[in-house]
């Protein structure tokens, strides 16, 4: 929908653009941005013309821009994690005209509980890099960096610039699963097993990683069930606990 | 920019989105459904890749080619893909094809038509002549084997232009020389303005006009329409002083564009007392609540203001206490359905002007122009000849463009300012603005004898009308009408009321009150057939009613209604036969159970419903054929009937016939489409013209020539729907899949079985979203659920297959033997669902929707 309060939108050629002034916000992809009124807001920055490679190889990470759309990230040297990655992408409730134009790392900053690229990051126990106002940069796992349903610890100032991959994740063991109300609707929860390692989210404020060792208890000790039109807490921790039991036979085999 | 070869003109302003820049530019073929990203209508490539353009920056088109629908082709040369949505019947409103084309034109090869749909939403046709189209399947014909254009499946007319883009739906208007409106709504439940300031709004940059309660006409009416305007409450004023729900109407500004009259809005200063709100219509009706509408007198027609009901109905017939008493098995319950909303894919909207002569016209989105056009004479002091109410193509209804939602606003800022003035209504707004079904908590007790032979029938319901009466009163009466007569019971109770609240109003739904009714009707005696030992079919062939019969509810019977046809008896077998036949297997470890319901509804509205319609022929070579019918198409398919009615009367080819309808100006009167009426009411009167015209054509007569043809929708008849399924479901997530779907229809004789299929899968497809997946939440009166997002639609992955099958009846009444059928598929779907649930489970379901979560936690009493 058109942004009524928008006057600007200024294309972002380097760091120094990223400064913002009062009422402007970063555009990645807009798919967010576009789809709700966003009265508080009367400039873009738009972060897409920056030029930041899709992935990068690290030597021991898997680095995707921010500004990587969906589609694209599909495509990434992802070796034997890719059809994890194709079936979290395959977990948005929007469709794959959607995935041509959101972003990975407006994903991750929107931090949706039913933010499928939060899931796949967190499950494969990857780590934000974000770019400070004084020029350094910060690094932190996605399980941190999101605090709560639409919450995260970016500061005023500060641009997600990547998500790096651990590449010691992707030859783990793997496994997904996810349901919703609907069979593709927006997602009520989501689990992702990696090597020992169990990620809910969905149905949870926040990603919770559990020990695949000590599911139950771990189960039993999650305070954050996530309540909203897309499922009941109490339906949610009780699917959660069903998935979460079959991506456990799933790593064990 | 490129746009479908040429170059953009303009330049995009900062923060527009490329679907309102398609359409600054005269692409008119972009349609909105959401303007979220969610329902994929205004589809468009950027570069060959689709793109939803009202999340797509317009500014990033800078430099690239954007293709829209009508640059893939036109009406002579269409692309392969529209081609293959006409040939399919691919479409019935057709507001959503130009995504559904654009999506499909840009999908990869072989992709999966699920995924690569679920961001397509069709609220028209149930998604199997989507996948039809998909697939390339013809189902389309020019005419019958024996040459007939009258029960042949005919393509719409309008076909060619839907599917490219160049078919004018309510504001395909040329984007200059009209200004906009924007709306404030209230934010509390129950105030009262105490002061508003219009001052900075009316300073800020390009507003015309701020319109309050101040400016507005102190006439009362309903934003609901009926052929007597005496049938809806007076409770509504254009602009109110106190405000009954959170999103009601409290300020319009007009501006030179929508994004001023967005901006001004927000500058309007309102101070609010706020009033002590209720939420619950139990608690509205009981002692000490708070009061609505106690300030209105006895001409508003509210049936009790000092208890907030607003209609109501309470009476027996026979002698309950005896049936119950003599009765060998006795079942009871209460249920209880959600709040939906109607999610026509086109969202309200209106342009008015004045004309050369001085006449207030008005473009709207409306299923009824003619009772539009009269309300709007009464609630402005104008005589009914200078206004004048025209709709192109409707996008979509299902009752909800029943009701004068945005017309009467546009129409005084038109005459205020003499200027084009045009509002819209946001996909928000009609989740917070626009009436929603209603939400009722019904409770049945059914008796029978041994021989399940029916002793007593009580029905009790409570109806929340939210805020304003408009279509209540009738939704009332409607709802426990058809549902209860439809059973021979010697004992019969009914209490009924309908209460306000300070919730978003109800107004008229699909099936008018019949499917809430129905849902628990048909619960109960299910129930009923199991404490007896009966199959439910049995149970139903021994107690429906047949023709000599009398249709009784709680009062003497309605002697309008008669049998004009009667093939129930045929529905339950075609059902039961059907049903019985193999479907989809169940996955392992799921509790299967089958389920039927059936259901009847009047082919009429009561109390009046009339059509005068022209059928003329030219003098020119190839004896062009004009129908002048006042009644709309939004999908209900008339105006393909209309066509198939004068080719079969005439003789003539229907490529002869154009169709002029739903303008005021094009026909003397009708009263609209709803109740089913395109086909029975509408179509006799054009049926009944064309035979005037036959006849003086016969007799000599040379063109030009003109006749005219009436029906005033009286006496009904009635037809039938009975719904069966198999359903499995998962205990341990909640999780239904529907292993088996049939549907059978008495609309007696089929005019077009094409079309008729697809009404009948579209009202499956809404009955399944009611039955399981949709629910509009309110919290604190606040509806929380304001994108399709978040409000679950039924996607092309949700709707399974459903065999329709067709009873073979002709009706004494209808245009040659036929009866309607559009709205009446809808109401059975939900019990047949429950007590397939039911079935499986060994536990009642008592509310819809049945979403997995309450499935879930269902399944937990059994073990």
């Amino acid at each position: 929908m058109d942004l009524a309060t928008v006057t600007s939108h200024r294309l972002a050629r380097g760091r120094d653009d990223l400064a913002l002034a009062p009422g402007e916000t970063l555009l990645a992809g807009g798919t967010w941005l576009f789809s709700e009124p966003q009265p508080e807001v009367s400039g873009l920055v738009d972060l897409t013309t920056l030029g930041w490679p899709d992935w990068e190889s690290e030597p021991d990470a898997l680095r995707i821009g921010a500004t990587c759309t969906v589609e694209r990230a599909l495509g990434a040297p992802w070796g034997p994690a890719a059809s994890l990655v194709s079936a979290a992408a395959d977990s948005f409730l929007m469709s794959w005209k959607v995935q041509h134009v959101a972003t990975v790392g407006g994903n991750l900053a929107l931090a949706l509980p039913a933010g499928a690229m939060v899931s796949l990051s967190a499950g494969l126990g990857a780590s934000v890099v974000i770019w400070t106002p004084d020029g350094g940069t910060r690094e932190q796992p996605v399980v941190d960096f999101v605090t709560g349903a639409g919450t995260t610890t970016l500061a005023p100032g500060e641009v997600i610039r990547a998500v790096d991959v651990p590449v010691a994740a992707l030859s783990l063991p793997l496994a997904f699963r996810r349901t919703s109300l609907t069979p593709l609707g927006r997602a009520a929860a989501v689990v992702v097993g990696c090597g020992r390692t169990i990620t809910l989210t969905a149905s949870t404020t926040r990603p919770v990683v559990l020990d695949a060792d000590d599911l139950d208890a771990g189960l039993a000790e999650v305070d954050c069930w996530y309540d909203d039109p897309h499922g009941p807490a109490d339906w949610r921790a009780h699917v959660t606990g069903v998935l979460a039991r079959e991506v456990r036979s799933d790593l064990a085999r | 920019m490129r746009i479908n070869g040429e170059p953009a003109e303009s330049t995009p302003a900062p923060g527009q989105c490329l679907r309102t820049f398609l359409r600054d530019a005269g692409r008119l073929d972009v349609k909105k459904g959401c303007d979220a990203g969610d329902c994929g209508a205004c589809t468009v490539h950027v570069d060959g890749a689709p793109v939803h353009s009202c999340l797509y920056p317009a500014a990033r088109a800078l430099e690239h080619d954007v293709t829209t629908l009508a640059g893939l082709g036109t009406p002579e040369d269409p692309h392969p893909v529209q081609q293959a949505f006409a040939d399919a019947a691919g479409f019935q409103c057709g507001f959503c094809t130009a995504g559904f084309v654009m999506t499909a034109a840009g999908a990869p090869e072989g992709a999966d038509v699920e995924r690569c749909f679920k961001g397509n939403l069709c609220r028209c046709t149930g998604y199997r002549s989507i996948r039809d189209a998909l697939a390339g399947r013809v189902n389309v014909g020019p005419a019958t084997a024996d040459g007939a254009a009258f029960g042949a499946s005919l393509g719409a007319p309008a076909a060619p232009r839907v599917v490219t883009g160049t078919e004018a739906y309510t504001l395909d208007l040329p984007a200059t020389g009209v200004l906009h409106m924007a709306l404030v709504q209230s934010p509390h439940a129950h105030a009262r303005i105490t002061r508003i300031d219009t001052s900075r709004a009316e300073a800020a940059p390009g507003v015309r006009l701020v319109l309050t309660h101040l400016d507005v006409p102190d006439v009362l009416y309903s934003t609901a329409r009926h052929e007597s305007r005496l049938d809806d409450p007076d409770d509504t004023r254009m602009l109110d002083d106190v405000v009954r729900y959170r999103g009601q109407r409290v300020a319009a500004v007009v501006a030179g564009s929508v994004r001023e009259a967005q901006l001004a809005a927000a500058l309007v200063e309102i101070e609010y007392d706020v009033l002590p709100a209720v939420l619950d219509p139990e608690a509205a009706r009981a002692s000490g609540a708070p009061l609505l509408h106690a300030d209105k007198g006895p001409e508003s027609r509210i049936a009790e203001t000092r208890r907030n009901v607003v209609a109501q109905t309470h009476g027996e017939v026979g002698d309950v206490a005896a049936g119950l008493a003599t009765a060998a098995a006795t079942v009871s319950g209460t249920w209880r359905t959600a709040r939906v909303t109607h999610a026509a894919m086109e969202t309200h909207g209106a342009r008015g002007w004045i004309d050369e002569d001085g006449r207030l016209v008005v473009r709207s989105s409306t299923q009824v122009p003619f009772l539009v056009r009269d309300e709007l004479a009464h609630v402005l002091g104008l005589e009914p000849d200078r206004v004048r109410v025209v709709a192109g193509r409707v996008g979509g209804g299902f009752g909800g463009k029943q009701e004068m939602l945005v017309e009467d606003l546009v129409a005084l800022a038109v005459l205020t300012i003499g200027e084009p003035v045009q509002l819209e209504l946001t996909r928000e707004q009609q989740f917070t603005l626009a009436p929603c079904r209603h939400p009722m908590r019904i409770s049945v007790t059914a008796a029978a004898d041994a021989d399940g032979v029916l002793t007593a029938l009580v029905v009790d319901v409570l109806s929340d009308a939210g805020a304003y009466g408009n279509h209540s009163i009738g939704v009332l009466f409607h709802g426990c009408h058809e549902s209860v007569a439809l059973y021979r019971c010697a004992n019969k109770r009914v209490d009924a009321e309908a209460v306000y609240t300070n919730n978003v109003p109800s107004g008229a739904f699909r099936g008018y009150g019949l499917g809430q009714v129905i849902f628990a009707i048909e619960s109960a005696l299910d129930d009923l057939a199991r404490e007896l030992g009966l199959s439910p079919v049995e149970l139903r062939r021994r107690n429906v009613v047949r023709p000599g019969d009398d249709f009784v509810v709680n009062d003497a019977p309605d002697i309008d209604l008669v049998f004009g046809s009667y093939g129930l008896d045929q529905c339950l077998d075609l059902v039961e036969q059907a049903l019985a036949t193999v479907g989809e297997e169940a996955p392992e470890g799921w509790a299967v159970g089958e389920g039927m319901a059936a259901s009847m509804i009047a082919t009429i509205p009561p109390r009046g419903h009339h059509s005068e319609a022209t059928v003329a022929i030219d003098d020119d070579d190839d004896g062009t054929v004009t129908v002048g019918v006042g009644s709309a198409e939004f999908g209900n398919g008339t105006a393909t009937v209309h066509v198939q009615i004068v080719a079969e009367e005439l003789g003539v080819d229907p490529a002869r016939i154009r169709l002029h309808s739903s303008d005021t100006d094009a026909a003397a009167y009708d009263t609209g489409a709803f109740g089913s009426t395109g086909s029975v009411v509408a179509g006799m009167a054009v049926a009944q013209a064309a035979r005037e015209l036959r006849s003086a054509l016969d007799a000599g007569g040379e063109p030009p020539l003109s006749c005219t043809g009436r029906h005033s929708g009286t006496p009904r008849s009635v037809a039938f729907n009975v719904h069966g399924v198999r359903v499995a479901v998962d205990p341990v997530t909640g999780e239904l899949r529907v292993l088996r779907s049939v549907h059978a229809v008495d609309a007696g004789r089929v005019i077009n079985p094409e079309q008729l299929r697809g009404q009948v899968e579209g009202g499956v497809a809404q009955g399944l979203g009611s039955a399981l997946q949709e629910e509009l939440l309110v919290r604190d009166g606040e509806v929380v659920t304001r994108a399709f997002r978040h409000y679950r639609v039924p996607q092309i992955a949700d709707v399974p297959p459903t065999e329709v099958l067709f009873a073979d009846t002709y009706d004494e009444l209808g245009p040659r033997g036929a009866k309607s059928m559009s709205e009446a598929p809808y109401n059975p779907v939900a019990p047949a669902i429950a007590n397939a649930v039911r079935d499986a489970l060994g536990v009642r379901p008592y509310e819809l929707p049945m979403s997995r979560d309450r499935l879930w936690r269902l399944a937990q009493e059994t073990r």
